[in-house]
């Protein structure tokens, strides 16, 4: 370790990423460790997906496509995610955007309603779910909310993941849309805008939302990625989304499997990296 | 009545209706994880405490013995082996990289790698370093005892998801170390050693606890890579859990899984408690 380093001229050096400095050994044996570790097992897993006794061949990613059952789990992933999406956003904005504007009372108990699910593992959260899908039905035999229970968990289109994961995407969604709120004049724009005779409908729709359009695709693309990873809840609720199929294909197809996985885990980080460029941008 | 001063000019009638208004508007979505939400954890509360139609702390107890507390016992292990190990890594490299060229690169990284986990991870690890991984049978790892599925393999695994989540947490907070306060300790006489010892690390502390924190809750909740990876081989809470609730229990103790899933909340919440008031004391320093 340099133990007498000597001190940097000091200039304006208010901003750090100014402040460049020669690459020092530890810099660099820190990256490059780093690099090996988080390259190497991408690198390997592609390997491992195009090894084959014949030398090279990208059959495994062929097989992804004729699986049993991987059109029907990726198309019920993308569906729960665009419920969750609409549900998600249909649920918060309004709240959000009221408690900017009439009842600033209530922006601690919704901050603190939408973190709490963070608190709560998800692995908890499904065993309180599972515990009222069973029990449910019993209690309320006689009474309408049991055909809502049954439709509730049809293997179809599972509504009840829906509801699952609007939970588990509310502080995400939410801190994305508290940063793109605070970033504009809410109540100036709404009373512009009411002032010039504009519609409550009309000043949602016309004048935030469009201010609002990169948080709320930032919001979409979280939750999107979260759902299309989720694996927790649909295992333990018995439904078979992609990433639960992921798993049972497992079973039988090593090398198709970890095709597999690569392939989603590209799905997800593409998704990602739209929201990690929107956010710096933004900021 | 005391409202903001920007709508003192708004007439009265328009006030008072906006107000109602911001009720209704709130009330679906405090409506909804009232029922989706508190409904199952109301139940969870309430089904740990009943075996049989009886009230009784049975579950509770049960869930403290035996293999489920030394489940209880690894997974807070695990995770705490994680959060430190993390933490320390993470800000290894963010330091190396905040004041340097790959500055932007290595944050979108992290901000994308920060949200990877789940099964993809745990089959990417397999197929590198597992029995018939590529590196295992490249470096003939599998004639020297290696074996990617115990406590080790899986907290390297975490890792790999716990150190971009540490480079996006600490960097806001090394960017408030002030190159001043360097160069005023260092004009003063203090050598490296001592200004990361004085200065430094004081400053950052509340961050990196805060790190500390994330990093224990998302491997303590994380059930997807394990149950991929170990089955049930790593004693785990989140394993025992769901071993429970697909019925893999005695007749009349299913709600143990209950009881064990309260253990975790608790556990969870007494660690993020410590990360709430910190996160507003770090505030102060990252403006």
């Amino acid at each position: 370790m340099a133990a007498l380093t000597p001190a940097p001229i000091a200039g304006d050096a208010s901003s750090a990423p100014t402040r460049r400095e020669r690459p020092r050994a530890w810099r660099v044996a820190v990256l490059g460790l780093a690099a090996l570790y988080f390259l190497v097992p991408l690198a390997a897993s592609f390997w491992f997906t195009v090894d084959d006794p014949q030398g090279f061949s990208l059959d495994a990613y062929g097989q992804i496509f004729s699986a049993p059952g991987f059109a029907s789990s990726l198309l019920l992933s993308l569906g729960l995610a665009v419920a969750t999406i609409a549900v998600v956003l249909l649920l918060t904005l309004p709240a959000m955007l009221a408690v900017r504007l009439g009842a600033p009372r209530l922006r601690p108990v919704l901050e603190v309603v939408c973190t709490l699910p963070l608190v709560v593992p998800p692995i908890t959260f499904v065993a309180g779910i599972g515990t009222v899908l069973r029990f449910g039905p019993e209690y309320l035999a006689t009474t309408p909310f049991y055909r809502t229970i049954i439709a509730l968990q049809n293997p179809d289109f599972p509504v009840v993941l829906v509801l699952a994961y609007v939970v588990l995407a509310l502080p995400y969604v939410h801190r994305s849309l508290d940063a793109g709120l605070r970033a504009i004049d809410v109540r100036t724009l709404v009373e512009a805008a009411r002032n010039c005779g504009a519609s409550w409908p009309h000043v949602v729709f016309r004048v935030i939302v469009p201010n609002l359009r990169s948080a709320l695709a930032g919001a979409s693309f979280l939750t999107l990625a979260l759902v299309l990873g989720e694996f927790t809840v649909a295992r333990l609720l018995s439904f078979q989304p992609f990433p639960v199929w992921i798993v049972y294909i497992s079973g039988s197809q090593a090398q198709v499997s970890v095709a597999v996985s690569l392939f989603s885990l590209l799905l997800t980080w593409l998704v990602l990296l739209v929201v990690s460029v929107a956010g710096r941008k933004r900021s | 009545m005391s409202r903001p001063a920007s709508t003192a000019s708004a007439p009265v009638p328009g006030r008072s209706r906006r107000r109602s208004r911001g009720w209704i508007a709130t009330a679906p979505l405090l409506a909804f994880v009232a029922v989706v939400f508190g409904a199952p954890l109301v139940v969870l509360l309430g089904g740990t405490f009943v075996r049989q139609g009886r009230f009784t702390g049975e579950n509770l107890a049960e869930s403290l013995q035996g293999a489920y507390l030394t489940a209880l016992i690894g997974s807070v292990k695990l995770s705490a082996t994680v959060a430190v190990l993390g933490t320390v890594l993470g800000v290894f490299l963010a330091q190396a990289v905040v004041a340097s060229r790959l500055r932007e690169a290595v944050l979108t990284a992290s901000g994308v790698l920060a949200n990877f986990g789940g099964v993809p991870l745990a089959f990417a690890w397999i197929a590198t370093l597992g029995n018939s991984g590529v590196v295992t049978r490249v470096l003939g790892l599998g004639e020297h005892g290696w074996s990617l599925y115990n406590f080790w393999g899986l907290t390297l695994v975490y890792l790999y998801f716990s150190i971009p989540l540490t480079v996006l947490v600490v960097t806001p907070a090394l960017d408030g170390l002030r190159p001043q306060w360097r160069e005023a300790a260092l004009n003063n006489g203090a050598s490296a050693w001592q200004y990361w010892r004085y200065v430094g690390v004081p400053v950052l502390a509340p961050s990196l606890l805060g790190a500390v924190v994330l990093l224990f809750g998302s491997a303590f909740a994380a059930y997807a890579t394990a149950a991929a990876m170990v089955g049930t081989t790593v004693p785990l809470v989140t394993l025992q859990i769901a071993n429970a609730l697909t019925g893999n229990v005695l007749i009349g103790h299913e709600n143990v899984a209950l009881a064990l899933s309260l253990d975790m909340i608790v556990i969870a919440g007494l660690v993020m408690a410590v990360y709430l008031p910190l996160q507003r004391r770090s505030a102060r320093w990252l403006r």
